[in-house]
């Protein structure tokens, strides 16, 4: 059923975006890679279920190499400062999606095809749904946290965070591991649920639409990431049309919002 | 590898870095002064590129070519100053760099919806050969670039405008206290910037013979590449990083093939040189 099926990728969009709201919105290091985590985990899906291995344990490990690769970039991020942060995040993101294109096993640039999708057409809705729901309550425990503070403490000043003793190494490298690790797991969900995946599906302008999401949305809330979701993704569902002028909309939009409302359309001046 | 291999390699690599360091160059400029990240400017390119097209399909030559596409660009430039960059001074530079993705992602696609999504061809130069394997596209290019540094040193060094610039990249508050007037100064950097973008844009048609609407998406990162390989906020150490990642790209090409692809090697010795040497390959000490 079609609405069921554009619900299910506004989901997806959710899980992202509370992902990067981890990461940017929180913790404020800016990312826009985080297609990158996605594909990683939606490729490791596609490759181990396309031969044999059943959606869980695969769905699990995808999310855990997202993670490891989050990991890693985030250890990057503490020798980095914001504007070369940002650099390297798009960087890993044109390496990843060209080792998708280029290594063996990936499928080139026809991608992988024929993941099976488990639970049935009505079951793995569901499973969706309840991995949202369940991102959401992770979303809102970690905001209420002694982690979430220390991250938001770490957005509004490094130096001031550093000086009462707030670990900000630390504490950077969780956000990225948490938030690429569910990036990871909304991947594996889309590689099942869609059945094809390619490499230009991961690419750079999908960061640019979810950093968009948030940021349009506004940063560091529960409600923006989730209304930027569904709203700047539900809009480009709803009206067919508008897909010619999706990218032009979206990056007009990002420049507006950012220039008359920086805080985002329910964000809160800090 | 033979002699006239090499100098081929070298002609085109020489040629592509001079375009590269065209464009990153008004980047590292508009950082040094503002501390934020114009990514936007690889929307000024394109769009220079593309008036750049239609002044030749106007009837017009090279001439008038680089001319509507610097015009263009320097247009451009201005407004997005104008509009976005000098209100959002004093925000977090997060707030800028978001807004400026968002501002090239529109200006890409604008281009798309105008102009078509399929390459339009420039055949202002014909590619006939100058000097060996040197072929006039490149001689325009590699001339063209090394004339217009040639200004640039120039406004660099021996007018008030540079020294402005260099005060203002080192403490903008003090600058403006001993009389700097910051807000021309800016308009005057992005201008420059802008042309010297716009100039590229044309150029890279001319050269490859083709306008298209996502032309600025590969500039885009790979001059954020050379900005970072000569350090940021270092104008000559970027000129020389572009030059050199040119010359650099060209070869590897030549000798790898298609088996890797140039913008995830590219990216990968970015990375790289971000993790051991964040302060740029050429810079001797780190930039504040």
């Amino acid at each position: 059923m079609y609405a069921v099926t554009v619900f299910t990728q506004l989901c997806i969009y959710a899980i992202l975006t509370l992902s990067l709201n981890l990461i940017t919105g929180l913790a404020g290091q800016v990312s826009l890679g985080h297609a990158a985590f996605f594909g990683i985990g939606a490729y490791v899906v596609g490759v181990l279920t396309t031969h044999g291995i059943p959606f869980a344990p695969a769905w699990l490990v995808g999310g855990v190499l997202a993670a490891g690769f989050g990991l890693l970039l985030g250890s990057i991020s503490l020798r980095l400062r914001e504007d070369f942060l940002a650099i390297a995040t798009i960087a890993f993101n044109f390496v990843v999606v060209a080792a998708f294109l280029y290594l063996p096993y990936f499928g080139g640039a026809y991608g992988i095809s024929g993941i099976p999708k488990p639970l049935g057409n009505a079951g793995f809705p569901l499973l969706v749904l309840a991995t949202t729901l369940g991102v959401v309550w992770f979303h809102e425990r970690v905001r209420a946290s002694d982690l979430g503070l220390a991250w938001m403490s770490l957005r509004e000043s490094e130096v001031a965070a550093e000086a009462v003793g707030v670990d900000v190494r630390r504490f950077k490298v969780t956000a990225f591991v948490l938030g690429t690790g569910l990036a990871g797991l909304a991947g594996g969900l889309y590689a099942a649920y869609i059945g094809v995946i390619r490499p230009e599906d991961f690419g750079f302008p999908l960061s640019v639409t979810l950093l968009a999401m948030v940021a349009v949305g506004g940063m560091g809330t529960l409600w923006g990431p989730l209304a930027g979701a569904f709203v700047l993704g539900g809009f480009a569902q709803a009206f067919a049309f508008v897909h010619n002028y999706q990218l032009v909309l979206y990056g007009l939009l990002l420049a507006l919002v950012m220039r008359y409302r920086p805080q985002g359309l329910l964000g809160k001046l800090g | 590898m033979d002699w006239q291999t090499l100098s081929a390699l070298a002609a085109d690599g020489l040629a592509v870095g001079s375009l590269y360091a065209l464009t990153a160059f008004g980047l590292t400029l508009v950082y040094g002064l503002l501390r934020v990240l114009h990514v936007a400017h690889a929307g000024v390119y394109a769009a220079g590129a593309y008036a750049g097209w239609l002044a030749f399909r106007g009837g017009g030559g090279l001439g008038w070519a680089l001319l509507a596409g610097a015009g263009c660009a320097v247009a451009l430039g201005l407004v997005l100053e104008w509009w976005f960059y000098r209100p959002l001074q004093g925000r977090s530079p997060l707030v800028a760099l978001i807004g400026s993705i968002g501002l090239f992602v529109a200006v890409g696609d604008l281009l798309r919806i105008l102009f078509g999504p399929y390459q339009h061809s420039l055949p202002v130069l014909p590619p006939r050969t100058v000097v060996g394997p040197v072929s006039l596209p490149q001689v325009v290019v590699v001339a063209a670039t090394a004339g217009l540094f040639l200004v640039v040193y120039g406004i660099a060094t021996r007018t008030p405008l540079g020294v402005g610039w260099r005060a203002i990249a080192q403490d903008a508050e003090m600058a403006a206290a001993v009389g700097v007037p910051l807000p021309r100064y800016t308009q005057l950097a992005f201008a420059l910037a802008s042309a010297l973008a716009g100039v590229a844009g044309v150029l890279v048609g001319v050269y490859y013979n083709q306008v298209y609407p996502t032309m600025g998406a590969v500039p885009a990162y790979k001059a954020l590449a050379v900005v970072v390989l000569g350090g940021l906020g270092s104008p000559w150490g970027t000129v020389a990083a572009g030059l050199l990642l040119g010359v650099v790209e060209s070869v590897a090409v030549a000798y790898l093939g298609n088996r890797f692809p140039p913008e995830g090697v590219a990216f990968l010795a970015m990375m790289l040189v971000l993790l051991f040497r964040p302060q740029g390959l050429l810079t001797a000490e780190p930039q504040g």
